[in-house]
């Protein structure tokens, strides 16, 4: 039997799932919630809630592209680029996605899209100029790993929670005020609810970014094991976070939108740091990269 | 990949099919018949090494990884992507030992634990009808995919369309084809 340098990481799994799971119960209790507030609305709330992430995950390409001002490029025009993409997806044996570029000196690269078909990898034109092609070809793996784990659909699902959460807190802001005057029973039902969305929109903010730092490290992982290149990966990594600490303020702000489909976040300075950040510190994804590195070497 | 893989974020290496590798020896004498292509005996296996030492594989270390096992000699370079190529030689139309040499060095990469960086393994042709310089055709098989391609490269970065149409009309009955021409991926600079 053949050996595989692939090695699987349990303890991730078990915590990414683990949040996965906090997630989809919080999304329950929203909707067992609702039904007890409002008998009435509950199930037109959860539908237009769900229907608003369909709608989010549906046009997650065109929306993202539109974002970031990204063009498609064919092959005449980045030969190279499509090469390097092409030969990694036939590797991985997934469908070629589409390859776009945007013309920004912030060097980042994402995918969207809301299936493997139907993808789009884009890379920015500061990304082409800082990284090497080894380097290069680590980030597109890491974003192709993106693609093929489905991680723009999983995110919109695990962020329904959310969604519907923000909904009834804005929904009630202005629906259920004027009802409540006449109603002290109501009031108090109507305060509840309030307090409870938020609580619930605060805690699914916070697992979603435990769960997108989880995402991240899988596509790191997967990303490494394709190129079997650790090494050219944390380089590129390397450079990309010192380069985002030197572009300008304003341009970060720019693409603050996008930051959870980036390589590498290009916000700084949060006040909560690694709590809130939507990607796992560097040194973390470092430390990970070594031992795909030692495991890889292992094996020869 | 499964519902499950995706939740975990977790994809599956691919395990390379080799044994297809045998339906090659019909298409190279449907080849020679129809179209007047001649095996050149000369074929390369693709793959992406892992890094360190690897990376930079030299000539002998390649040719060691494979000879193991008393394999087949072959000659290594690296391409401007950064995957090997390993080169075998066989006498020219001897598409059989060709074929069982390809498999040799491929079993010999699936052993040392490359079996999930495999790319392509490529049986080389040449038009002998053809005046001038002859030129080349290569079949080339996916082993993820298990389907073979055909390959007609005119100069750096152009290929002859029609004459990969007509090789895989030809071979149509002997190998299973990539149905999706926009799948067969180029591979200039190729030297088998």
């Amino acid at each position: 039997m053949a050996r595989t340098r692939f090695v699987p990481d349990t303890g991730l799994t078990v915590r990414m799932t683990t949040v996965m799971f906090l997630l989809g119960g919080l999304f329950v209790g929203v909707v067992v919630a609702l039904m007890y507030a409002f008998p009435g609305y509950a199930v037109v709330i959860g539908v237009i809630g769900v229907g608003m992430a369909f709608f989010q995950w549906w046009n997650s390409d065109k929306a993202a592209m539109r974002a970031m001002r990204a063009r498609e490029v064919s092959v005449a025009e980045a030969p190279e680029l499509h090469g390097m993409i092409e030969r990694l997806c036939t590797l991985a044996d997934m469908p070629k996605p589409r390859v776009a570029v945007a013309d920004t000196p912030l060097p980042n690269a994402f995918a969207t899209g809301r299936s493997p078909s139907r993808a789009v990898v884009c890379v920015t034109t500061g990304i082409l100029r800082t990284l090497t092609a080894e380097e290069l070809e680590g980030v597109i793996a890491h974003e192709l790993s993106h693609v093929a784990h489905r991680d723009v659909l999983v995110m919109t699902v695990a962020s329904s929670a959310g969604i519907v959460a923000g909904m009834v807190t804005r929904g009630a802001q202005w629906g259920g005020l004027g009802r409540s005057r006449n109603n002290s029973a109501g009031a108090i039902g109507f305060v509840a609810v309030l307090v409870t969305s938020l609580v619930v929109y605060a805690v699914s903010f916070l697992l979603l970014r435990l769960l997108s730092r989880y995402r991240e490290l899988c596509a790191d992982r997967s990303g490494a094991y394709l190129t079997q290149r650790p090494a050219a990966l944390a380089s590129a990594l390397r450079k990309i976070s010192g380069e985002m600490n030197a572009v300008p303020e304003r341009d970060l702000r720019a693409a603050r939108p996008l930051n959870a489909f980036f390589i590498a976040p290009a916000v700084r300075g949060l006040a909560l740091g690694t709590l809130t950040s939507t990607h796992p510190p560097l040194e973390q994804r470092l430390d990970q990269l070594a031992r795909i590195a030692a495991a890889l070497g292992d094996v020869r | 990949m499964g519902l499950w893989d995706i939740l975990r974020g977790r994809s599956k290496a691919r395990p390379a099919d080799l044994d297809a590798l045998f339906a090659l020896p019909a298409a190279a004498l449907t080849l020679e018949a129809e179209l007047g292509l001649h095996a050149t005996g000369t074929g390369a296996v693709c793959f992406r090494a892992a890094e360190g030492p690897a990376a930079a594989l030299t000539q002998r270390e390649a040719a060691d990884l494979v000879s193991v096992d008393v394999g087949p000699t072959t000659e290594s370079r690296v391409d401007e992507f950064g995957y090997t190529w390993l080169t075998v030689r066989a006498a020219p139309g001897d598409t059989p030992t060709l074929v069982t040499d390809l498999h040799a060095v491929n079993s010999a990469l699936e052993a040392q634990g490359f079996g999930s960086g495999l790319l392509c393994s490529v049986v080389g042709f040449e038009d002998a009808a053809a005046g001038g310089p002859p030129k080349r055709a290569y079949v080339v098989y996916l082993y993820k995919q298990s389907v073979f391609y055909p390959f007609c490269p005119t100069g750096p970065t152009s290929r002859d369309d029609l004459r990969e149409r007509q090789i895989r009309d030809a071979v149509r009955e002997d190998l299973v084809i990539e149905p999706d021409p926009s799948r067969w991926m180029p591979l200039w600079g190729i030297t088998a």
